[in-house]
């Protein structure tokens, strides 16, 4: 039992932290163009196949950091050609550019990878057990990953907080005009954001690549978590987003690991399960059956009884 | 805000019709309906091939999805990214009911259980509308994609409902037979897709021009405004989302008579993107552009996945060019050419047409040369394997050599840069248009 909640609170914060690589991009986004990126798990995705395109040619290490540098300025490229013109027409329009964005991305990475997984391996340099917990080999892999997301994150938060770069990032945030009349360049600074944002979820493609399966289909299965992240922490709420990312990591790893179901608990107090039908159904199914759906019962519970999310101030 | 207002003032005009204009009305609002119904029965006569016949039904189920997806984006302003739960939902429900009358062997006729699919589309409606019309924007947005893929991942865990990786499948010909129609044939199904294609048609457009219509309007444009005129903006959207989440069920449980097969793929969020993407590249504005839309994009869906491996890109590109350069969609172009016409101006309309007609060849010849480098792409990096020449508008392409690739990027730059200088052209024509329309319309 402590073995399990061990392992599976290490793996939840490992997951939480991927997520929260993803989100801390996305919410800073939104905060400043008032604009959910549909496309932001294409990033990751994108960031995952370049960086097992490079690695091939290069190794993992170059890789590690060319990859989110490209993607990233890919990123800065959508932002100032796409993203910008359609900014007139509304935010209705601009959801929608990066929702076909999306799906042009899957495509595209269909048409060059194909729709199999790609053979994206952890590097021999990091293929070794880090440390042995109940006689589980944890993988020094994702020691690494965790110990990325966390420094990263480190960085971020120095940067927003200490650097005169994040003072001018949460000045243009809030009041865009009033930076710009100070002589900043404030479509620069957004292009800037968007680039590190996709900058940022390229990284966790690219750590999370080799852990998980780098697959045509990552981002369509990441995407909605990624959303349900955001909502729940609290459109526009970085802390928040910190908090919900941890809080599903940990929910969803915890969950695929109990094996319970309401006949289990029900059987022992003498209800008789129905014989067939639905009911059926929803009666033998074990918690780590539903799993994927939790983050998105919780989505809409939080919508129910706190419309604003954990952290978040923004009513519209 | 125009359309609205131009529109209201018409309303009185329409309404207060005393009783010789009434009859000149009704043949003005009926004819239109009337040439549709002809159109819908002609129709599989002058296409009368088995997949021609097929594709129709296709459309005729599509109109009513995009429609009924339109009262909540167009019409409400609500955008949604799981509109396929109400379908899928529905064509469940209707397949369910189907395999219950034949084993039953209730009075029920195939014809009717269309009105299965909306009742079961209305209800999901109401309970999910309850929950996510709260809020309107981007949190609405957030919940329809939270509840869609709530409702998608749950069709693969309730197995007894949704019938698990197979679905769930059934015989139309087992029913009730009403005035020998057994529903076998295509040709009799399209026919039962057309009528209530029609009668779903008809009733969206009548609820469009009811006062209800013109509150979810107001609503889109500044639910405060609407506020303070007295309507609960939450109300309005709750209504128009049920109202949507039956026409939804109607086009489910077509689609379920249509193919006998119900599987959960039908609520996920392919379906869910498709209909957004009709809509969309129709034109939201407008009843009409969903209608071209659901034509389009399906006749594409039919044609292209025929043609290439990789047709969901080219609607993901058409979707991304309509949004960046079109955003009221192909009937919002067309629209634009509404007071011209008007104004009859027709010496400078035909001359804009000609300078449409002398962009339209450089804008094929990038066309043709994006196509081919990106089936030469897919073919080099996917498909190698099967050869090395493909066969692309009857040419046949080698992708190893450097010739195809050459003349493939010298006609997709070279007839950009061609397109763009034709742009200037096309703008003056629009411009003389115009101006001519404008002096047209102050001489009278």
């Amino acid at each position: 039992m402590l073995e399990l909640v061990t392992i599976s609170t290490l793996n939840g914060v490992l997951y939480g932290m991927l997520l929260f690589l993803m989100a801390s991009g996305l919410t800073l986004i939104f905060s400043m163009m008032g604009v959910l990126n549909f496309a932001h798990a294409s990033f990751y995705m994108l960031g995952a196949f370049f960086g097992f395109q490079i690695s091939q040619f290069v190794g993992f290490w170059p890789a590690f950091f060319i990859a989110p540098v490209l993607v990233g300025g890919i990123g800065a490229l959508v932002e100032r050609y796409g993203l910008r013109r359609v900014h007139k027409h509304g935010p209705v329009a601009e959801l929608l550019f990066t929702f076909g964005l999306a799906f042009v991305i899957v495509e595209i990475v269909q048409m060059i990878w194909g729709k199999g997984p790609a053979d994206y391996r952890v590097p021999p340099s990091l293929n070794f057990s880090a440390f042995t917990a109940f006689s589980t080999n944890y993988p020094a892999y994702k020691m690494f990953e965790l110990l990325t997301a966390i420094a990263i994150f480190a960085v971020l938060l120095m940067l927003l907080t200490r650097t005169r770069i994040g003072l001018i990032i949460q000045a243009s945030l809030t009041h865009p005009h009033m930076v710009a009349m100070l002589g900043h360049n404030v479509p620069r600074i957004f292009m800037l954001v968007f680039g590190v944002g996709t900058g940022l979820a390229a990284v966790a493609g690219v750590i999370a690549g080799p852990a998980l399966v780098t697959q045509s289909n990552m981002a369509g299965s990441l995407g909605p978590i990624l959303f349900v992240v955001v909502v729940v922490g609290g459109l526009g709420s970085l802390f928040g987003a910190f908090l919900a990312s941890l809080l599903i990591g940990l929910v969803q790893t915890f969950a695929v690991s109990v094996n319970l179901s309401i006949a289990d608990v029900l059987q022992p107090l003498g209800v008789a399960a129905p014989s067939g039908g639905a009911l059926f159904d929803i009666w033998n199914v074990t918690v780590a059956q539903i799993a994927p759906i939790i983050p998105y019962l919780l989505l809409v519970l939080i919508l129910i009884f706190r419309p604003t999310g954990l952290m978040g101030t923004r009513e519209q | 805000m125009s359309d609205v207002t131009t529109d209201t003032v018409q309303l009185p005009a329409a309404a207060s019709g005393a009783s010789a204009p009434r009859y000149a009305d009704a043949v003005r609002y009926a004819a239109p309906w009337i040439a549709v119904a002809v159109a819908f029965a002609v129709l599989p006569m002058i296409f009368s091939s088995g997949s021609a016949l097929t594709t129709l039904s296709l459309m005729g189920i599509m109109i009513v999805f995009a429609l009924s997806y339109n009262m909540l984006l167009g019409e409400t302003g609500l955008l949604s990214f799981g509109h396929a739960v109400y379908y899928g939902l529905g064509g469940f429900l209707a397949i369910h009911a189907m395999n219950t009358v034949i084993h039953d062997h209730l009075p029920l006729p195939l014809f009717l259980i269309p009105l299965v699919g909306a009742f079961s589309g209305l209800l999901f409606g109401i309970i999910f509308g309850s929950v996510s019309t709260r809020r309107a924007g981007v949190a609405f947005a957030m919940i329809s994609l939270g509840l869609g893929e709530l409702v998608a991942s749950s069709s693969l865990i309730l197995r007894g409902f949704f019938g698990g990786e197979e679905g769930v499948s059934t015989n139309r010909t087992k029913l009730l037979h009403v005035f020998g129609l057994n529903f076998g044939p295509q040709i009799q199904v399209y026919y039962l897709i057309a009528f209530w294609c029609l009668v779903c048609m008809i009733a969206m457009f009548a609820i469009r021009r009811t006062p209800f219509g013109r509150m979810c309007n107001a609503v889109r444009e500044n639910a405060e405004r609407a506020q303070f005129v007295g309507y609960n903006p939450q109300v309005v959207r709750f209504m128009a989302f049920a109202l949507a989440g039956l026409f939804a069920g109607v086009a489910g449980a077509l689609a379920a008579i249509n193919f006998e097969l119900v599987n959960s793929s039908m609520v996920g969020a392919e379906p869910s993107g498709l209909v957004l993407l009709a809509a969309f590249v129709g034109g939201i504005g407008n009843f009409i552009g969903p209608v071209i839309g659901a034509i389009i994009v399906t006749w594409l869906e039919v044609t292209l996945s025929d043609m290439t491996d990789i047709w969901q890109l080219y609607f993901g590109l058409l979707f991304i060019g309509v949004v960046m350069f079109a955003p009221n969609g192909i009937a919002g172009l067309l629209m634009m050419h509404v007071p011209l016409w008007r104004a009859r101006a027709y010496r400078p309309l035909s001359r804009l047409v000609l300078t449409y007609l002398i962009a339209l060849v450089p804008a094929l010849a990038t066309l043709a040369g994006l196509i081919a480098v990106i089936e030469m792409i897919y073919h080099r990096s996917v498909k190698a394997s099967d050869g090395a020449t493909i066969s692309l508008f009857h040419v046949t392409l080698d992708t190893t050599s450097v010739v195809p690739w050459i003349a493939a990027i010298v006609l997709l730059i070279g007839g950009f840069l061609l397109f763009r200088r034709t742009w200037p052209v096309v703008g003056a024509a629009w411009h003389d248009a115009i101006m001519y329309a404008q002096g047209a319309g102050k001489k009278k």
